[in-house]
């Protein structure tokens, strides 16, 4: 009788594990990836063609990016196609569950899609494999030269069901492309999706650029430029290309980012030598100073509320992070470690702040909490600097450069990212070297 | 009392001896002093005996005994030459923070032209910009190259 109870139990038990949706823990480094399987979205017979879009694989093609997405977040294991049991359309409209499990799958990605009029029709949904289960499902419309972009909605969708955070595919990165020797770099804008595809300059390089800054709101970009040879601040929309510069400043400005809210530009403005933090509203053009102080005070990040200013500041001697509020007043160091710290980057999520640190001539990349506690270092190396937060707070992109010979040959600059688990380095690839990277919000948001 | 006075001027001798000895054992390899470049190798001259620019140690835009010396030459060289307006342009070198060396840089080149300025040049014919570490006059990732790259440059603009 009691070995009875104790087996209804275990029963009951393994029913309820059974039905355990699956998810995926993103709050730890993550050594064990979520087997997926991303079937191709199978292509309806009934598609038209379209110039310079090859329909046929465009399936294809948008299940590899989703894969692609997936490997580098480092949380799954996208499975080899070669081993999928079930044609696309069949998967899609009920998956023969344990046939996918048995190539160890936890979780399918299937849909399908139409081109139909111009238009772009797709579907996916996503399989719980364990609980024999749909998990989500989403169809939508767009042209199809939007493909791209189809496959990191999809992706983002599904980061959002499996890890309950919201993701981060259908982004973009904005940064310095750099070519030429060492003591001869030509600079020039650029813009990527976060993946690397669609790269596009958005200067010619014929005067020095320097870290570009996305507008968390718009589709706007705040920069520093030595254009006439006058080191200043400017504005960019890349949508028009239109340009101006910030303020009326008579000297350098440097160091500009975006309040939260995308109404004002916060930056360091250089009179007689010293450094000191302004802030620009965009739409009145009013110009505040917020600090003043002999030292260099540089490197301005918002809050994401908008009530606290962290920044750079060598008052005590060496480069320390403060943290003010956004009137400049109540300022606090917050680093006491052993070494100096700089770029101070607020994450989007408000509970961390990234850096910069210098210590023993080794560069690292860190975050620690708001008032300067729970310092994490995520990685070292020779050079490296300017981290910039993924919109969901969970991944940094930084740049590294090599160490030079004699000449300056062997140097390279190149965009890294890296969980703030510390887990998953990797680089990303861009066609020139590359630095100061900012990475945007949401397209779809 | 008296032995106090005594007793104090030990010390003192004791404090001479020791910072005399802590100069003397203080880094000095081949063209660098402390960590500031004292060689030749990267300098032009803006006129014969009129070095065009001066280095800095890492973090600092504090004038050296050198860059001084280089200073009143460039300033009495300006006096001379009244119509002559200049830019000086600061730099870093790479081992800091892109941002940190674009105010660092614009501090040693206002370093300099405050100095030129209490040496009688007007500050109408003195422009300054920093380059922070963006313009390296050496490529190499040495310290030798990272202290030549420690400078502010005075440069002609007519």
């Amino acid at each position: 009788m009691k070995k009875l109870i104790i087996l209804l139990i275990l029963k009951v038990l393994f029913i309820k594990n059974a039905f355990a949706l699956i998810e995926v823990d993103i709050t730890r480094g993550n050594l064990d990836p979520l087997p997926i399987a991303v079937s191709p979205l199978h292509v309806d017979i009934k598609s038209e063609n379209i110039e310079g879009i090859k329909i046929k694989e465009l399936g294809l093609n948008i299940s590899s990016i989703v894969e692609k997405n997936f490997k580098a977040t480092g949380l799954f294991n996208p499975l080899k196609k070669e081993a999928f049991v079930q044609k696309p359309d069949i998967a899609h409209l009920k998956p023969r569950f344990e046939d996918w499990r048995l190539i160890k799958a936890q979780a399918l990605v299937t849909g399908k899609l139409l081109v139909k009029d111009g238009k772009l029709k797709v579907e996916f949904r996503l399989w719980d494999l364990a609980a024999a289960k749909e998990m989500t499902a989403l169809a939508f419309t767009t042209t199809p030269s939007n493909w791209r972009r189809v496959a990191h909605i999809i992706s983002d969708k599904i980061y959002e069901r499996l890890t309950g955070e919201e993701g981060y595919f259908d982004t973009r990165i904005i940064y310095v492309a750099e070519s030429g020797a060492k003591n001869q770099r030509v600079k020039k804008l650029a813009i990527m999706d976060q993946d690397g595809a669609n790269t596009k300059y958005l200067t010619l390089g014929n005067e020095l650029v320097l870290t570009p800054r996305f507008n968390p709101t718009s589709q706007m970009v705040t920069y520093m430029s030595y254009f006439r040879n006058m080191p200043r601040v400017y504005l960019l929309d890349i949508e028009t290309g239109t340009q101006e510069v910030v303020g009326n400043f008579p000297g350098m400005t440097f160091a500009p980012r975006f309040s939260p809210d995308g109404k004002k530009i916060v930056m360091s403005f250089a009179k007689d030598g010293n450094s000191d933090i302004y802030t620009m509203d965009l739409d009145t053009r009013v110009v505040e100073r917020i600090t003043d102080h002999s030292s260099i005070d540089t490197s301005p990040s918002f809050s994401p509320d908008g009530k606290f200013i962290a920044f750079n500041s060598d008052r005590s001697g060496l480069q320390q992070i403060y943290v003010m509020r956004s009137d400049g007043s109540g300022v606090k160091r917050i680093t006491f470690g052993d070494g100096i710290y700089g770029t101070p980057v607020w994450s989007p999520r408000g509970d961390l702040i990234a850096f910069t640190k210098m210590r023993k001539g080794r560069f690292y990349i860190g975050v620690m909490r708001i008032d300067g506690t729970g310092e994490r270092l995520l990685t070292e190396n020779y050079y490296q600097e300017a981290p910039s937060w993924s919109p969901n707070g969970r991944v940094l992109v930084f740049y590294r450069e090599t160490k030079a010979g004699s000449k300056g040959e062997g140097f390279s600059a190149k965009l890294w990212s890296i969980d703030i688990t510390g887990y998953n380095e990797r680089r990303l690839n861009t066609e020139t070297d590359a630095s100061d990277p900012s990475w945007s919000s949401l397209l779809s948001k | 009392m008296i032995l106090n006075k005594n007793l104090k001027n030990i010390l003192l001798v004791v404090f001479a001896t020791l910072i005399l000895s802590a100069c003397s054992t203080a880094k000095k390899s081949g063209n660098i002093e402390g960590d500031v470049y004292t060689g030749k190798e990267t300098v032009k001259f803006l006129a014969s005996g009129v070095p065009d620019r001066i280095f800095f140690a890492t973090n600092k835009s504090s004038l050296t005994t050198a860059a001084r010396e280089t200073l009143r030459k460039q300033a009495t060289y300006l006096r001379k030459n009244k119509s002559l307006n200049v830019t000086i342009e600061g730099h870093a070198d790479e081992r800091g923070t892109r941002e940190y060396n674009l105010a660092l840089g614009e501090r040693r080149a206002n370093a300099a032209k405050d100095y030129l300025m209490t040496y009688g040049i007007s500050g109408k014919r003195i422009s300054t910009i920093s380059y922070g570490k963006e313009k390296p006059v050496n490529p190499a990732s040495t310290p030798l190259a990272w202290s030549q790259n420690r400078r502010s440059v005075t440069v002609k603009v007519n």
